[in-house]
């Protein structure tokens, strides 16, 4: 009854689909954006400069000269040892003097002493970047590793496994304090 | 000499169909659709990010903006050296153009998004500090705060 009608020759679809993923292919690039986050601190006004009474032992500084040589505190130190070195100071095992003081504080009905310690990051203007990156990447190593080993202690899980909720109280208990301060002028460029 | 022990002495192979063959590209295609994105800019600096193994992605790609940092592609050294240099959008700028970027990509989101922003410092592993710092600061006075060193964990390609 119906006119046979002719079949309609498809192998060229494959050609125009080619064509087109070429063109994808070329105009997107892949979605590679991570990296490690930071908060700057604000731009200081002049009255507000009560920021350097802050207690000698609650501020270690880490120092990255122009040789890309690591100082932490004030005694030169290996990249590999650095993370262990922060920890115990955010943590203060030992409730030792000489490691930041913790304060009380009540998150979510809860108290939790928590570290009252910064880490103040300094650099030369002729750091090399990669050498920047890498000391950034050991203190957040340190912080991440110090909320782990509290999110395991509290809820029994490790930290990026817990609720949101629960990822903030661990946040506020184990703050990631890394200030970075002001450019040294150091003269050389 | 047939294995199947044919006797018809049958030498035509069927065609193989090519109808799939579309459908398979078809899905190859929206493979790249759904995994990539618009390349909004072209690099005009040679961009190596450094390796770092807490690197977290962004959760909102459309709130950030992008700052590269490095020294010029090949077809650029001629005219501006090797130098690092700061490329925003499209072109080569310095540390006082920041101000007038941020806010331009600021203008373009919503009210809401603002305080989201993200600036995406890409930065070359080679660059030296000082650069850096001068594009920190100028992004302190400009009070946008919230910034992230893209960076690519290891052994992932670029």
């Amino acid at each position: 009854m119906a006119k046979k009608t002719p079949e309609i020759n498809s192998s060229s679809t494959a050609d125009i689909a080619f064509l087109l993923l070429c063109y994808f292919l070329m105009t997107t690039t892949m979605g590679d954006q991570s990296g490690l986050q930071r908060r700057l601190p604000p731009i200081p006004d002049k009255e507000t400069a009560q920021d350097q009474k802050v207690n000698r032992r609650n501020i270690v500084i880490v120092r990255i000269n122009s040789a890309d040589k690591l100082f932490a505190g004030n005694e030169a130190m290996d990249i590999s040892l650095l993370k262990d070195k922060m920890k115990e100071f955010l943590s203060n095992p030992a409730d030792s003097p000489e490691l930041p003081e913790k304060e009380e504080k009540e998150i979510e009905g809860k108290k939790y002493m928590v570290s009252k310690g910064v880490i103040s990051l300094q650099n030369d203007r002729g750091t090399s970047y990669q050498a920047y990156i890498a000391v950034q990447n050991e203190l957040v190593k340190a912080v991440n590793e110090l909320r782990d080993e509290f999110s395991m202690r509290e809820f029994g899980r490790r930290f990026h496994l817990l609720s949101e909720d629960q990822q903030d109280i661990v946040k506020k208990v184990v703050p990631q304090n890394i200030s970075e301060a002001e450019p040294k002028d150091t003269g050389k460029k | 000499m047939s294995k199947f022990g044919g006797s018809r002495n049958n030498k035509s192979v069927p065609g193989i169909s090519s109808g799939s063959l579309s459908d398979i590209v078809f899905m190859l295609l929206f493979f790249f659709m759904v995994t990539t994105q618009m390349r909004e800019t072209e690099n005009k600096v040679i961009v190596k990010l450094p390796e770092a193994t807490e690197a977290a992605k962004l959760e909102r790609k459309d709130l950030s903006a992008n700052i590269n940092i490095g020294s010029p592609t090949r077809q650029y050294q001629a005219m501006y050296g090797t130098d690092a240099r700061i490329q925003l959008n499209d072109s080569f700028k310095t540390i006082d153009d920041i101000r007038d970027f941020i806010a331009s990509e600021r203008d373009a989101m919503s009210e809401a998004d603002r305080s989201l922003m993200t600036v995406n410092l890409r930065v070359d592993e080679d660059v030296r500090m000082g650069i850096v710092s001068d594009v920190k600061q100028e992004l302190r006075r400009c009070s946008a705060l919230k910034i992230m060193y893209a960076s690519r964990k290891p052994g992932g390609d670029k």
